[in-house]
């Protein structure tokens, strides 16, 4: 059996951690919220604001957790639906006129999913299993079987398991730590 | 007791053929898949490895009836129809979809997102195709998608969540990728040189690959691969920049060797993911050379495929293994003079030799790196 020690969660505004809430924003606007989250929580950390939305949000849901554990045996198991279709559409229109055709390789480096592990993995200098998947909905089961797995198979000793689903303005986070 | 994980078929479509045997003997007569494509309006070709429409298309209809599919569905569904005959698809049977970008295409001059352009669609629309009944999953971890998703349904079927599984890769060339690629620099001036002293960069490819992998395998098997080992580990470096250390493949490798019970002598023959960019070979080669693998032999399939992003590990396990079954060492093409600072037992020429354990890497974006070590039983 796996026990579930901490959590978090970023929806409407707000981020829970552990069911007690510790930033509340009025502003609907995904990146304003995550900027006043930022300078609320003195996260300290520049190259956050370099980062494409979907990694912003990962980023603050595992950071909550993880700042003050050590993750060196830390697996990361992230999930979602849109993959980084966010970035994806930005990049694409950046390159659908021909006469004004310039790619940002800034903006094309995140149209993958899984750099939002490789952000949180840079900042808690994590070199640890990490995997990401798209699901069609949230699978709490299927996260939990993969990380399970990789806990008894020793590859890890806890799992930083998430849901990071991200499409513009809609977005939720849920990021659980497993361990045995 | 741990249950034990088996590859008991496979089947490919790529730019060199419709299935494994016509693949495996374009390689035997080292034809290439890159060549030059206008890809992009306005701009110069690109060096890349392309499927023929027209081929594809002439296949895809004396398989299929209907049409309504995309380019990159029709590659999938083509790849996976020879495995989904003859293996019986059940309430425990997994499919596993390995993509970079899926159906990206379809984002060109879009208002709105199209419902074709989410991964799970695609996996839905496929799996939907032949009936499976579970819910797919997508492993979408950017260049080692293609290795992860064989250690993904190693691990699931482990679990017990599942018997057996299909997992199936594909990524397509698109102006998307050119581009994005193409902006960091990083592709190729002519076909692609993995390890060569005179590597420039990478050629994009596209191919369709599919795996069979069970617990229980049948008798009538024409062959079985143990999944012995994996790992997947992250550098924690750079998103887009590899590793000067190449920590995390090291201790990829070093975990899937540990899980496998092999030794570096006991490798006989590495597919490395060697893109020809001068950081990833570089990368590679001291990550070989920590875990003392350096005199095995070692090629890169990119100068015949390119690189076919989230199909790439897959195809590339895939003619690993017949390799195996040939007894047969492919070249890996375009090497001519060692580029890495430190050595690698690059392959010259075609010749025999006994593989029994493989040892497959991929490295990607996101600082991602994956091994697998296949056994042939």
């Amino acid at each position: 059996m796996m026990k579930k020690t901490e959590s978090c969660s970023i929806e409407n505004s707000k981020i829970t951690v552990n069911e007690k809430v510790i930033f509340e924003s009025r502003s609907a606007i995904f990146s304003d919220f995550a900027k006043e989250a930022y300078k609320s929580l003195e996260l300290n950390y520049p190259k956050f604001h370099k980062m494409d939305n979907l990694s912003k949000l990962a980023f603050l849901s595992a950071e909550m957790i993880l700042k003050d554990q050590d993750n060196s045996r830390t697996a990361l198991v992230f999930a979602n639906n849109s993959s980084s279709l966010d970035t994806d559409f930005k990049y694409q229109e950046s390159i659908n006129s021909q006469d004004d055709y310039f790619p940002s390789p800034a903006v094309f480096v995140y149209t993958l999913p899984n750099i939002c592990v490789g952000e949180i993995s840079i900042k808690h200098k994590m070199q640890t299993e990490n995997a990401f998947f798209v699901l069609a909905e949230f699978d709490e089961d299927f996260l939990n079987t993969y990380s399970h797995q990789l806990l008894i198979s020793g590859k890890a000793d806890k799992v930083l398991c998430g849901w990071v689903e991200l499409y513009q303005e809609n977005y939720t986070a849920f990021v659980y730590l497993l361990t045995l | 007791m741990k249950k034990e994980v088996y590859i008991t078929d496979y089947n490919c479509v790529t730019p060199l053929g419709m299935d494994v045997s016509s693949n495996w003997n374009a390689l035997l007569q080292n034809q290439s898949g890159v060549a030059e494509h206008k890809i992009i309006e306005n701009q110069d070709a690109f060096y890349a490895s392309m499927i023929d429409n027209e081929k594809l298309n002439e296949e895809f209809n004396k398989n299929f009836d209907r049409h309504h599919f995309t380019r990159l569905e029709k590659m999938l569904l083509l790849s996976l129809k020879p495995l989904a005959a003859k293996h019986t698809i059940t309430e425990k049977t997994a499919f596993i979809l390995s993509t970079t970008k899926g159906n990206i295409s379809l984002l060109k001059n879009q208002s709105a997102l199209p419902e074709g352009a989410y991964l799970s669609n695609l996996a839905q629309k496929i799996a939907a195709f032949f009936n499976f009944k579970t819910k797919p999953i997508v492993v979408s971890n950017a260049c080692v998608s293609g290795v992860m998703a064989v250690a993904v349904a190693k691990n699931l079927i482990q679990a017990g969540k599942y018997n057996d599984a299909f997992v199936i890769a594909g990524d397509e060339i698109s102006e998307f990728v050119i581009s994005g690629f193409n902006s960091f620099q990083a592709i190729g001036s002519g076909p692609c040189r993995p390890y060569d002293k005179n590597r420039d960069g990478i050629n994009i490819g596209e191919a369709a690959a599919t795996v069979y992998i069970t617990s229980s395998p049948s008798e009538n098997e024409k062959f079985r691969f143990k999944i012995a080992g994996d790992s997947a580990v992250n550098d924690a470096n750079h998103i887009s920049g590899p590793s000067r250390t190449g920590d995390g493949l090291y201790a990829s490798i070093k975990n899937a060797m540990a899980e496998a019970g092999v030794s570096s002598e006991q490798i006989d023959f590495i597919s490395a993911h060697g893109t020809a960019t001068l950081y990833n070979d570089e990368m590679e080669a001291a990550a070989f050379n920590r875990i003392n693998l350096q005199n095995v032999p070692l090629n890169s399939m990119k100068g015949f495929y390119g690189h076919c992003l989230g199909a790439s590990g897959l195809l590339e396990s895939i003619i690993s293994m017949e390799s195996a079954l040939h007894s047969t060492l492919i070249p890996s093409k375009n090497f001519e003079e060692m580029g890495t600072s430190q050595p690698l037992n690059i392959i010259k020429e075609q010749q025999q030799k006994e593989i029994k354990y493989i040892l497959k890497t991929a490295s990607g974006f996101g600082g991602c790196n994956a091994a697998v070590v296949l056994e042939k039983c």
